[in-house]
């Protein structure tokens, strides 16, 4: 699946919910079966610090693709890891650098990705971005 | 509740209280942070542009004279709502990061050298421990933190037994932004006072919920923000005893806080003026002389009343929640709550109660170190003005309710 076709699908799952209850009760469904990550990556340097909450973002790379795994002390927060982590987990450097997140905002989810909220998640897509950069100057 | 306050009457006269946010009315429960203006304070304001302005206390004309009346007056009615002895005592600031940092500078250069300890305690909020360490790292001067118990109560044996010959000032929070403990600053004033040491206050969350005499305290100094007693943003007030006052040195230099000079030397102006330095805020002076006068005429005993009885229904309501942890139970507490629901992180419980139209507090409050003491990352604070209602905490609790059950 494409990062854009990862998008839609989302987009797809969200259109289904008319009321932001549901909708943050399933964000925090998904932040609860968000598979920790691995206590050996919970590290200083993948530390994003939020003033609000923490988030930990880890990167490896499996052939060519980058696989990201993340977490953090909140649940909203780890909802929308996870739907971060479907979305560009699993691709190649230049899908990722060429790939333009526009479900969040489709989703109505844009102010969590805000500078105010200072919940770390803005902060993650950064980091995701220069993961990409850094293994593609690797390879 | 029970209060001579007509809430009704005084919720018309803040018009913010009538707006909605997603379709759902305002609950406004983070006056903490900052309070609500009323109309005649925005009104004040609007005055002072439209009629009077002019730079104050260097024009011959007429509307300097004005502008400078209104901006002396406005300092008489924060001594006289303070009750310092003489309007010299009133230095406007910025706010009360400003007059701490002031202190911080002019006492902490003339009277700290290496080694000497400044007391703090361990609920300050970060305006008012930062500036002693940037002092620390001037100076070499030790900070010393006043413990609390399990309530949020200051340890006061701890205090006694921390103050040495090197102690030279102690700079507590009259009532914690996050536990909403009143503590016993007369008593530690006194006690203080007793080994000549001086004593700085910070009122930032007193003044808009009790009557405060400096005199009556006795407090060296004593500083507030205009913002979070229902005035204007961007200015505050340094109280400071005048014998104090004269023996420090100016903070900033520049116009308004000289008498004369020449490249060779210059002489500072007289109290209060030393301390001024610019433009001073004449507009926000002004404005903030009207919220003291509306406070006023309201009362202050009867504010301070009414909040504590909501601060009690609140407390009841909230506890009546399974998982509920509240911090800070002191005996004597202003109308601040915070408190977490099992281990539901601060940020997703405050995410959902916006939602529902409830500004609360979500984080650390600026009181990071105190939240390392309490073992956690932060806390949903909600605090309260005399214009809140029963029925506003029945919003607050309804919603802590609900969103509870989402996890
Ligand atoms: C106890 C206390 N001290 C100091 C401050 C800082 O006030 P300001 O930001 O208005 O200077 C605050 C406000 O958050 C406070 O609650």
């Amino acid at each position: 699946m494409t990062i854009n076709e990862a998008q839609d699908q989302v987009i797809e799952e969200f259109s289904e919910f008319s009321d932001w209850m549901d909708k943050y009760a399933y964000l925090i469904d998904l932040g609860n079966s968000l598979d920790p990550i691995d206590e050996k990556a919970k590290i200083p340097q993948n530390l994003i610090e939020g003033c609000q909450s923490r988030v930990w973002l880890n990167a490896e790379t499996q052939d060519d693709k980058i696989i990201f795994t993340a977490e953090s002390d909140a649940v909203i927060v780890k909802g929308i890891i996870s739907l971060l982590i479907r979305v560009m987990s699993g691709h190649t450097p230049d899908e990722i650098l060429d790939s333009d997140l526009y479900f969040i905002d489709q989703i109505g989810l844009k102010e969590h990705l805000s500078p105010t909220r200072a919940n770390g998640l803005l902060s993650m897509v950064k980091q995701i971005k220069l993961y990409a950069l850094a293994f593609k100057a690797k390879a | 509740m029970d209060t001579t306050l007509d809430i009704a009457a005084i919720r018309a006269d803040f018009p913010i209280l009538s707006r909605t946010v997603y379709d759902r009315p305002l609950v406004y429960l983070d006056n903490a942070a900052t309070s609500q203006k009323p109309r005649c304070v925005v009104e004040a304001i609007e005055r002072v542009y439209y009629n009077q302005n002019a730079n104050i206390h260097r024009g011959v004309h007429y509307l300097s004279q004005v502008a400078t009346e209104a901006h002396e007056e406005a300092r008489q009615t924060v001594q006289a709502f303070i009750n310092a002895v003489t309007s010299r005592e009133i230095i406007f600031t910025r706010g009360t990061t400003e007059a701490i940092n002031l202190i911080a500078t002019s006492f902490g250069e003339t009277f700290c050298s290496e080694g000497d300890e400044i007391l703090i305690t361990g609920m300050e909020h970060h305006a008012n421990i930062v500036p002693w360490q940037l002092l620390r790292d001037r100076k070499g001067i030790v900070l010393k933190v006043i413990p609390f118990n399990e309530k949020g109560e200051l340890d006061m044996e701890a205090f006694s037994k921390l103050i040495s010959p090197k102690t030279k000032l102690v700079s507590v929070a009259h009532i914690s932004n996050v536990l909403g403990t009143v503590n016993p600053v007369a008593k530690i004033i006194a006690e203080a006072h007793a080994c000549n040491i001086p004593v700085l206050v910070d009122g930032a969350q007193a003044v808009s919920h009790m009557a405060v005499d400096v005199q009556a305290l006795d407090a060296d100094f004593y500083v507030f923000s205009g913002h979070k007693m229902y005035g204007p943003n961007g200015i505050g007030v340094l109280y400071g005893k005048e014998k104090w006052l004269e023996q420090l040195p100016p903070y900033h230099g520049g116009g308004e806080m000289i008498a004369t000079v020449t490249y060779e030397k210059t002489t500072y102006a007289e109290l209060p003026f030393k301390f001024e330095a610019g433009t001073p805020d004449y507009v926000g002076s002004v404005a903030l002389a009207e919220a003291i006068r509306y406070m006023q005429k309201l009362g202050l005993k009867a504010i301070g009343d009414y909040e504590n009885q909501l601060l009690q229904y609140a407390t009841g309501q909230l506890m009546k929640i399974g998982g509920m942890r509240i911090f800070g139970t002191a005996a004597e507490k202003a109308s601040v709550i915070s408190f977490l629901v099992r281990d539901i992180h601060h940020f997703d419980m405050g995410t959902l109660l916006d939602k529902l139209g409830i500004a609360v507090r979500t984080g650390h409050h600026c009181a990071m170190p105190l939240m390392h003491t309490l073992g956690i990352e932060g806390t949903i604070r909600a605090s309260f003005a005399f214009y809140n209602t029963k029925e506003e905490i029945d919003a607050l609790v309804a919603a802590v309710d609900r969103v509870q059950k989402m996890f």
